[in-house]
C-alpha cells in the first residue's frame, strides 16, 4: 500500500515540472517581444523595459530563465496582474471560493441525481425506464452547456421570472467576505434574506455546470452496476435468498461504487472547463470568468499563472482520487500490502 | 435460376463488415444517429441549393423577425431572422458545413498525431516511450477547454487555430490507446513471426500491428468528433473560434446573446443544431462501441 502511494506520488513530479514548463513557455510562444506582451498594450518606457528584462531575466540563457521562474513559483510568487497591478495569487484567492462554491453544488447535484438514476436504470435493465433514463443521460452528455445556460435563463428567468439572471447575490446585499462562500458568509452575518438571495442565484448555474457530470456519472453507475450484478458473489447472495433490495444495496452497490468514485473525481477537471462557460454566461465572479477576461484583456501574467494554479489543483485532486481509489478498492489494498 | 446462384453464398463465412452491420443495426439509437448525421452531411453538401437566402445577406427591413409559426413571422424567413436581418435557416444550413468540417479536420489531425506517437512509444519503449507519454500526461493534466483557450490565446483567435488547439488537446487519448494496444500485440506470435521473416520496423508498426488496434480507435475517433464540434462551438461562443460574420453555430450564439430575452429564437436554433449533431454522433459512438467490443457480443 505504502509502495503504491509512494509510486503514485513520484509520478507527479515529472508532470508538475512539465506543467511549469508549459506555463513558462506560454508567454515566450506569443509572437513578438515577451516583455511587450507582459507589460500590456500601452507600451513601456525604456527604463521600465530594462527593469522588466532584469526582473524576468530575459537577458539570461533560456534554462536559467526557467529555473528562475521555477524558483519564484515554488516560493509562491506568481507575479502581478498587468491590469490591476495586484499579485496574481491575491486575485486568485479572492475569486476561488466562488468557483468552489459553485463546483461543490454542481457536484452534489450531479451525484444526488446521477447515482440513483444509474442504479435504477441498471436494476430495470432493458425496460422503457432504463432506455428513457439513458437516453436523457446521452442528451445531457451531448449538451452544449453554454446554450443550455442561455435556455435556462430564457425560461426560468425571462419567462417565469423565478430566478435571477446573473451574479452571486442581489445587489442590495453587501457581504463582507469572511470565508468567501456567499452562503456561509450570509449566515455568519445572520442575514437570512441574503442567504436566500445567494441560494436563488446558485440554482441555474448549478444545474448548468452539473449537467455533463450528471450524465457521465449516471452512465458510469449503470455500467458498473450491470458488471457487478453479473458477478458470482451477487448470484450467491441471491441464492441465499436475500431480498432484492439487500442484494442491490449491500452487495452490488458497494462494489459498483468503486469505479464511480474515480469517475466522480475525474469530473473535477470537467467542472473547471465547464466553469469557464458557466461563469461567463451567469457573470459569476469566479476563476473561469477571470481567466477568460484576462485572455480578452491580454493580461498574460494572469493567464500564465492562472493556468498553472488551475492545472496543479486539478492534478492534486486527481492524485487524491487515485489514492482514495486504492484505499477503497480491496483488490489494490490487499495486493500491494 | 437465381436460387442456384445464391446457394454458394450462404455457405461463405460472413464478412467482417456484414457482421459489424449486423450488430450495429440492432442498436436502434445508433441507426437513428446515423440517419440524422447523414441528413446533416447532405444539408452541408447542398447548402447552396437548399438555403432559401444567402447566409450573409442582411435584409434591413426584416430585423429580428420571429419564426414563421409565431405571430409576426413569415414563411419568407422560416426560422426568423437575426439582429441584422440575416435568414436564420440559411445560416444554420451553412453552419453545418463548418461544424462537420471542424469535426473531420480535428479528428484527422488528432488521429494522425496520436497514432504516430502511440505507435512509436509502444513499439520502441524505453526513453522514447517515457518522454512521449509524460508529454501526453502533461497535456491531460490541464482541463481541455482551458488548454484549448490558452493555446488559441497564444496562436491568435480564428477557426484554423481553434481546430489546431482542439486537435492538440484531443490527441493524447489516441496516443494512450494505441500505445496500450501496441504493447499488448507486440508480444503475440504473429508479430514475432513477421519480425523473423524480416519485416522492417515501419512495416511491423503500420502493416502488422496497427490494423489490430483499429476497433477502439474508431470508437475514440467518433467520441472525439463530437467533442471537437462541442469545443469548437464553445470557443466560437467565447469569441476565440470562428469570427463573425461566419455562420458557425457557436459564433452565432455569441452574437445573439444580448437578444435572448427579446428574441429567443436567435439563441434557440443554433444551440439546437449543435445538440442534434453532437447527440447523433454520440449515438453512433455508443452503437460502434457495442458492435466492435467483442466482450459485449452475444454470439
Amino acid at each position: 500500500m505504502l509502495k503504491y502511494i509512494l509510486n503514485r506520488l513520484l509520478l507527479v513530479i515529472p508532470t508538475l515540472i512539465g506543467i511549469t514548463i508549459c506555463s513558462f513557455g506560454f508567454v515566450r510562444l506569443i509572437p513578438g517581444d515577451p516583455i511587450l506582451a507582459l507589460s500590456g498594450e500601452r507600451g513601456v518606457t525604456a527604463e521600465r523595459y530594462a527593469t522588466l528584462v532584469e526582473k524576468y531575466g530575459f537577458d539570461r540563457p533560456i534554462w536559467e530563465q526557467y529555473f528562475r521562474y521555477l524558483g519564484q513559483v515554488v516560493r509562491g510568487d506568481f507575479g502581478d496582474s498587468l491590469a490591476t497591478h495586484r499579485p496574481v495569487v491575491e486575485e486568485f484567492l479572492k475569486l476561488f471560493p466562488a468557483t468552489v462554491e459553485l463546483g461543490i453544488f454542481a457536484l452534489i447535484f450531479a451525484i444526488a441525481i446521477g447515482v440513483p438514476a444509474g442504479i435504477f436504470a441498471a436494476v430495470k435493465r432493458g425496460t422503457w425506464l432504463d432506455q428513457g433514463l439513458m437516453g436523457t443521460a446521452l442528451v445531457g452528455y451531448s449538451m452544449p452547456i453554454f446554450w443550455w445556460g442561455l435556455l435556462m435563463i430564457i425560461f426560468f428567468s425571462g419567462y417565469l421570472g423565478w430566478t435571477p439572471v446573473s451574479g452571486r447575490i442581489g445587489l442590495q446585499f453587501f457581504m463582507k467576505p469572511v470565508t468567501g462562500f456567499m452562503l456561509v458568509d450570509s449566515l455568519l452575518a445572520g442575514n437570512f434574506n441574503a442567504f436566500v438571495s445567494a441560494l436563488r442565484h446558485l440554482i441555474l448555474p448549478t444545474i448548468v455546470l452539473g449537467t455533463i457530470p450528471l450524465a457521465v456519472i449516471a452512465r458510469q453507475t449503470r455500467s458498473a452496476m450491470l458488471e457487478v450484478m453479473g458477478e458470482d458473489y451477487v448470484r450467491t447472495a441471491r441464492a441465499k435468498g436475500l431480498s432484492g433490495r439487500r442484494v442491490i444495496g449491500l452487495h452490488a452497490l458497494r462494489n459498483a461504487l468503486i469505479p464511480v468514485v474515480t469517475t466522480i473525481g475525474l469530473q473535477v477537471g470537467v467542472l473547471m472547463g465547464g466553469a469557464i462557460l458557466t461563469e461567463t454566461i451567469f457573470s459569476w465572479p469566479g476563476i473561469g470568468r477571470w481567466l477568460v477576461d484576462s485572455i480578452y484583456k491580454r493580461d498574460y501574467a494572469v493567464v500564465q499563472n492562472g493556468l498553472l494554479i488551475v492545472a496543479v489543483i486539478v492534478m492534486i485532486v486527481n492524485l487524491v482520487v487515485d489514492l482514495l481509489y486504492a484505499v477503497i478498492n480491496p483488490r489494490i489494498r490487499v495486493q500491494s500490502s | 435460376m437465381s436460387t442456384v446462384t445464391n446457394a454458394p453464398e450462404t455457405r461463405k463465412p460472413v464478412s467482417g463488415l456484414r457482421e459489424f452491420w449486423h450488430y450495429f443495426s440492432q442498436n436502434r439509437g445508433a441507426v437513428i444517429g446515423l440517419v440524422v448525421l447523414l441528413i446533416m452531411v447532405l444539408i452541408a453538401l447542398f447548402a447552396p441549393v437548399l438555403a432559401p437566402h444567402a447566409p450573409e445577406l442582411q435584409y434591413r427591413d426584416a430585423l429580428l423577425k420571429p419564426p414563421a409559426w409565431q405571430e409576426g413571422g413569415s414563411w419568407t424567413y422560416v426560422l426568423g431572422t437575426d439582429p441584422v436581418g440575416r435568414d436564420m435557416l440559411s445560416r444554420l444550413m451553412y453552419g453545418a458545413r463548418f461544424s462537420l468540417v471542424i469535426g473531420v479536420v480535428v479528428v484527422v489531425l488528432a488521429l494522425v498525431g496520436g497514432v504516430t506517437l502511440g505507435l512509436v512509444a509502444g513499439y520502441f519503449r524505453g526513453w522514447v516511450d517515457i518522454v512521449i507519454m509524460r508529454v501526453m500526461d502533461i497535456i491531460l493534466a490541464f482541463p481541455s477547454l482551458l488548454l484549448a483557450l490558452v493555446l488559441v490565446a497564444v496562436l491568435g483567435p480564428g477557426l484554423v487555430n481553434a481546430m489546431l488547439a482542439i486537435a492538440i488537446v484531443l490527441q493524447p487519448h489516441f496516443a494512450r490507446l494505441v500505445r496500450a494496444a501496441v504493447m499488448a500485440e507486440s508480444s503475440r506470435d504473429y508479430v514475432t513471426s513477421a519480425r523473423l521473416a524480416g519485416a522492417s520496423h515501419l512495416r511491423l508498426m503500420l502493416v502488422t500491428i496497427l490494423p489490430n488496434c483499429v476497433a477502439p480507435l474508431i470508437v475514440q475517433a467518433t467520441l472525439s468528433f463530437s467533442s471537437a464540434i462541442l469545443d469548437a462551438a464553445a470557443l466560437g461562443f467565447l469569441g476565440l473560434g470562428a469570427q463573425p460574420p461566419t455562420p458557425e453555430w457557436g459564433t452565432m450564439l455569441a452574437t445573439a446573446r444580448e437578444f435572448i430575452l427579446r428574441a429567443p429564437w436567435v439563441v434557440t436554433f443554433p444551440g439546437l443544431a449543435i445538440l442534434i449533431t453532437v447527440l447523433a454522433i454520440n449515438l453512433i459512438g455508443d452503437g460502434l462501441r457495442d458492435a466492435l467490443d467483442p466482450k459485449l457480443k452475444r454470439s
